[in-house]
């Protein structure tokens, strides 16, 4: 077990290194700050001597190991556009993002396990055919325009919830119904396909043959063994919700990190975009992290079967 | 000699295989459907303008916000309305698809087709080469798709080219993994063990013997990927990155339409029912083709 979590810990942290890398590269090739430093009638000789004596005339891994020395300080640059650390700017809007990336996995993972349960286990009903319909309606939605359906109908047409901003549980409803609703149809698909195939499993039939209520049969046998797919599944579906942060924020004019990037790529805020894009993505790193921990919970032999 | 009949046995068995997918595929309503719609999508794309020969750019002032037809105010002129200059909603719409579809299918070839050639090369030689390429594919897999696709947009610039570039650069991985996998189950099998033995080149067997037993999850992988594509062009687009104007594409016109949502609910819906419906008959025939692909599913479902 403990090698399990060793390795596991291992590739979080030389994955991290690799984002850097290309988070690094990518500021790289956004072109010369020097020129965003200085006035647009410098000289030469004057460019020269910024670039000198900021490093940029250095060998590009040197460049790169000030870089990662610097951003494990916490030290990710300064915004040009703001003109403060864009460390605590990120920062500052991520409890926005992740209240509503965490709302949409909550929507999601809540209506659809009991969706999908019911949906395999009553296979071929009614309530089947209709459920599985409406997640493919679901899948095939595009979620910014899921988002803006939603303002149609329920803040100007009906004018019962508001169009944008954050505060009040109102501002949360539409901007994390949007983004949660295609997890919530992968999820259903996800739920009734898993839990159809354990159904066909031997230890399902023994339960039922020792008289288990069926209760029982799907809450404790069928569903701990059909949990891992799906956290699997919900863990690395955390990176769709970052990037799908990116356009609902937009959308709903909610304060969070996504639409700090997309506001930033626009200003051409290059340290802020690449701020952004790391803290993101390691968090999303992280979370996956976390959901190995999970499996090991939840299926023991997994560390054996790794360790190997 | 023998290897050479093994491998025949199995290109007659995954040819065989091919003929029960087409047939169960043939025999879901779903995928029906889906490809029906499909192939109808792509047909109008392609030949709109022999029927509905309009300009995409063409304003009409006097007629803008025109709603459509079957509203009050309406007019069979432009059947779909008409958005704040006046453009002719149908023909936008019909451009649009060009774009969706174009991005969608480029992006997926080449994503699969860099996925395919480095999955080949991490599948068949093994050790470190394949170490050094699953681990750069761990790091893709980390950068969430949407960051990685704008960032990188943020720097290159918005060009269909550039969204191509970006949109399949950001996707090779799972096609790399999945035909990884298809290769380490086969390279063992006496067919190229055989082959090996008698001194075929890698290459040769790489393209001869194994590339067609593992083409087929990346078939129905390729088609899944085509929808989410879209999707992602779309978003794109609506967040100002994708193909740039005057261009038309249904993203953009869902984020010029945003701005009238409360005069004008046709600017703000048609272009997403399109995306809705492209992406929904995708949808279907993947899901039919999945089910079709997948013997141990077919016998379960039977």
């Amino acid at each position: 077990m403990g090698r399990y979590i060793l390795k596991r810990l291992w590739h979080t942290v030389y994955v991290t290194v690799g984002i850097s890398i290309i988070s690094f590269f990518f500021i790289h090739l956004s072109g010369d700050p020097v020129m965003l430093m200085l006035p647009p009638d410098a000289t030469h000789a004057e460019v020269e001597k910024l670039r000198q004596e900021l490093g940029f005339n250095d060998p590009l891994p040197l460049q790169y190991w000030r870089f990662a020395s610097r951003a494990v300080k916490g030290d990710l640059g300064i915004s040009l556009y703001h003109r403060v650390p864009a460390l605590n700017l990120v920062l500052e809007m991520l409890p926005a993002s992740l209240e509503l990336a965490g709302a949409a996995m909550l929507i999601a993972l809540l209506v659809s396990i009991p969706l999908g349960i019911i949906s395999a286990v009553k296979r071929g009903s009614l309530w089947d055919v209709t459920s599985m319909l409406g997640a493919l309606l679901g899948l095939s939605m595009p979620h910014f325009w899921l988002g803006i359906m939603l303002i149609l109908v329920f803040s100007v047409k009906l004018g019962w919830l508001p169009t944008s901003g954050r505060g009040t549980l109102a501002h949360l409803i539409m901007p994390s119904l949007a983004l949660g609703l295609s997890l919530m149809a992968m999820f259903a698909r996800l739920t009734r396909s898993v839990i159809l195939e354990v159904l066909c499993q031997d230890y399902v039939r023994t339960a039922r043959a020792k008289g288990l209520v069926e209760r029982l049969v799907i809450g404790k046998h069928a569903l701990k063994n059909a949990m891992i797919p799906l956290v699997t599944v919900a863990g690395m579906q955390f990176g769709f919700l970052i990037g799908g942060t990116v356009i609902i924020e937009t959308v709903f004019a909610w304060p969070g990190v996504g639409r700090l990037v997309v506001q930033a790529i626009f200003s051409r805020d290059y340290p802020l975009v690449q701020a952004s894009v790391l803290v993101l993505s390691v968090l999303f790193v992280l979370i996956n992290f976390l959901t190995d921990l999970i499996y090991l919970y939840l299926d023991p032999q997994i560390s054996f079967l790794e360790a190997k | 000699m023998n290897g050479s009949i093994d491998r025949f046995r199995h290109l007659r068995a995954s040819l065989r295989l091919w003929g029960e997918t087409f047939q169960a595929l043939s025999r879901s309503p779903g995928a029906v459907i889906g490809g029906v719609l499909f192939v109808a999508i792509i047909a109008t794309s392609l030949s709109f303008p022999l029927f509905y020969p309009k300009d995409p750019l063409a304003q009409d002032l006097l007629m803008r916000l025109t709603p459509p037809f079957w509203q009050e105010g309406g007019s069979l002129a432009y059947p779909l309305g008409t958005d704040n200059l006046g453009r002719d909603i149908l023909v936008r719409i019909l451009y649009g698809s060009r774009i969706s579809l174009l991005v969608g299918f480029c992006a997926v070839l080449f994503a699969g087709i860099s996925g395919v050639v480095l999955g080949l090369i991490s599948g068949y030689y093994g050790g470190r080469t394949d170490n050094i390429i699953m681990r750069l594919a761990d790091v893709f897999m980390a950068y969430p798709f949407m960051l990685l696709t704008i960032s990188i947009i943020a720097v290159l610039g918005n060009s269909i080219f550039n969204l191509i570039l970006v949109l399949g650069l950001s996707d090779w991985v799972t096609y790399a993994r999945t035909i990884r996998g298809g290769v380490l189950s086969i390279k063992k099998k006496e067919f190229v063990l055989a082959s090996k033995s008698v001194g075929t080149p890698h290459r040769v067997i790489l393209m001869r013997h194994i590339f067609p037993n593992v083409l087929s999850p990346i078939l129905v992988l390729g088609t899944v990927r085509v929808a989410n594509i879209i999707i992602w062009e779309s978003g794109l687009s609506f967040l100002g990155m994708g193909v740039p104007p005057p261009m038309p594409t249904w993203g953009r016109m869902l984020a010029e339409g945003r701005v009238y949502i409360a005069d004008a609910w046709w600017l703000v819906t048609l272009p997403g029912l399109a995306i809705m419906l492209t992406i929904l008959s995708i949808n279907l025939l993947g899901d039919g083709l999945r089910d079709a692909m997948d013997p141990r599913l077919r016998n379960i479902l039977k």
